[in-house]
């Protein structure tokens, strides 16, 4: 039972991704292209907990957790890039 | 007990899961940057966070790092939007045709008279 | 000049700020670490005391904060509030998104808050942000300017009304 919904949450986990990745390749402004990465990572942060989960493995929780702070910190580089055009 | 447990971290793990969805969806949908990045941001944190306390109920040693990752994105997510929203704004990124008011550019506009004499 | 007075009062407030930072830093990264090995313990201290002292004007989640058994209670309300919001925000949102005409009314009003620290403006601007329909695009000392999904009144008190006074009432005894 719970492995059939663990599936089911990956399958929509994946959905959501590729929808956020079509947002990301349309566009149309570049402050369009990070917001999609912004929640592409965050996907991706379930995405990983759940590998953490099929393979019984906690040190990647960590990679997780340093995901997210990298992932972070990159986007709001990335926007003061935009913002300043330095 | 432990199965129940299991399967309700799975029921959480899915809900978490469909609002990711639900905000990709309007990801796609949503007709300018800001509402895009409305529906980005309140759907992936909710999202991630049911999604974190779900495998937190299958995986119950894992807690106590679940909760880290959690409260962490509780606060960067919504900060990285604000960031990403400014950004938006101050580089001119247009607004949907059905924007009925914005306070920010008519102040911004006032305050450009006044520094010109 | 100023008096030895206000020298030692900022100084007081100098040594609290780098103390509170110290603490939120070590606490981090125990929960980082799992476990209470002296050894973690020690490289944990030590590098929170560099930190620390390197950044005194750092913000973390006890700046600032009211120590008093009010301000917890009002702490534990206003969590118990937030969650609420959020759950009712991502209903509202996933509503608009599954109905084929996108019934939106998107608009960025102006709003003003009470509140005076720095922790306490951003924590109600992360919430604003995590809250039905609305998102905070630009701070201005105590204006905040934000977006709203569906635009139900573009009048400065009526915005803060609505937008603003759920999270504030619990704020300004939190942070003031």
């Amino acid at each position: 039972m719970a492995d059939v919904l663990v599936y089911l949450a990956a399958t929509l986990a994946g959905v959501a991704f590729v929808l956020a990745l079509i947002r990301f390749i349309l566009g149309p402004s570049s402050a369009d292209r990070i917001i999609a990465f912004d929640s592409l990572t965050i996907i991706s942060i379930t995405g990983i907990v759940l590998v953490a989960l099929a393979e019984g493995r906690g040190i990647y929780l960590d990679v997780a957790l340093v995901y997210a702070l990298l992932s972070f910190l990159g986007v709001i580089v990335v926007a003061r890039y935009i913002e300043r055009g330095f | 007990m432990s199965s129940l447990l299991a399967v309700v971290g799975g029921i959480l793990l899915v809900g978490g899961t469909a609002f990711l969805l639900f905000g990709a969806i309007g990801l796609v949908r949503m007709p300018d940057a800001y509402n895009r990045l409305q529906a980005g941001t309140k759907t992936t944190t909710l999202g991630t966070l049911l999604s974190l306390a779900g495998v937190a109920c299958l995986h119950p040693e894992w807690a106590l790092k679940l909760l880290l990752i959690g409260i962490f994105l509780l606060f960067t997510n919504p900060l990285s939007s604000q960031v990403l929203a400014r950004a938006a704004h101050r580089i001119g990124v247009k607004k949907a045709p059905q924007t009925v008011v914005d306070r920010l550019e008519e102040d911004l506009a006032e305050k450009d008279l006044g520094a010109r004499p | 000049m100023e008096t030895p007075v206000e020298a030692k009062v900022r100084a007081m407030a100098r040594t609290r700020s780098t103390a509170v930072m110290f603490a939120t830093l070590l606490l981090f990264w125990l929960m980082l670490i799992g476990n209470l090995t002296l050894d973690a313990l020690i490289v944990g201290v030590l590098a929170s005391l560099v930190i620390a002292v390197l950044y005194p004007n750092g913000i973390s989640f006890f700046t600032e904060l009211r120590a008093t058994p009010e301000a917890f209670v009002a702490g534990l309300r206003y969590y118990g509030y937030f969650f609420k919001e959020l759950v009712k925000s991502n209903l509202r949102l996933t509503a608009i998104v599954l109905s084929p005409s996108l019934p939106i009314r998107p608009g960025i009003v102006k709003v003003r808050t009470r509140l005076r620290s720095r922790m306490g403006r951003l924590m109600l601007a992360n919430s604003i942000t995590l809250t039905p329909g609305t998102l905070t695009v630009e701070m201005d000392s105590e204006w905040l300017y934000v977006h709203w999904t569906n635009v139900e009144s573009d009048d400065i008190e009526a915005a803060t009304g609505a937008i603003v006074a759920g999270f504030e009432r619990y704020l300004e005894v939190i942070y003031g």
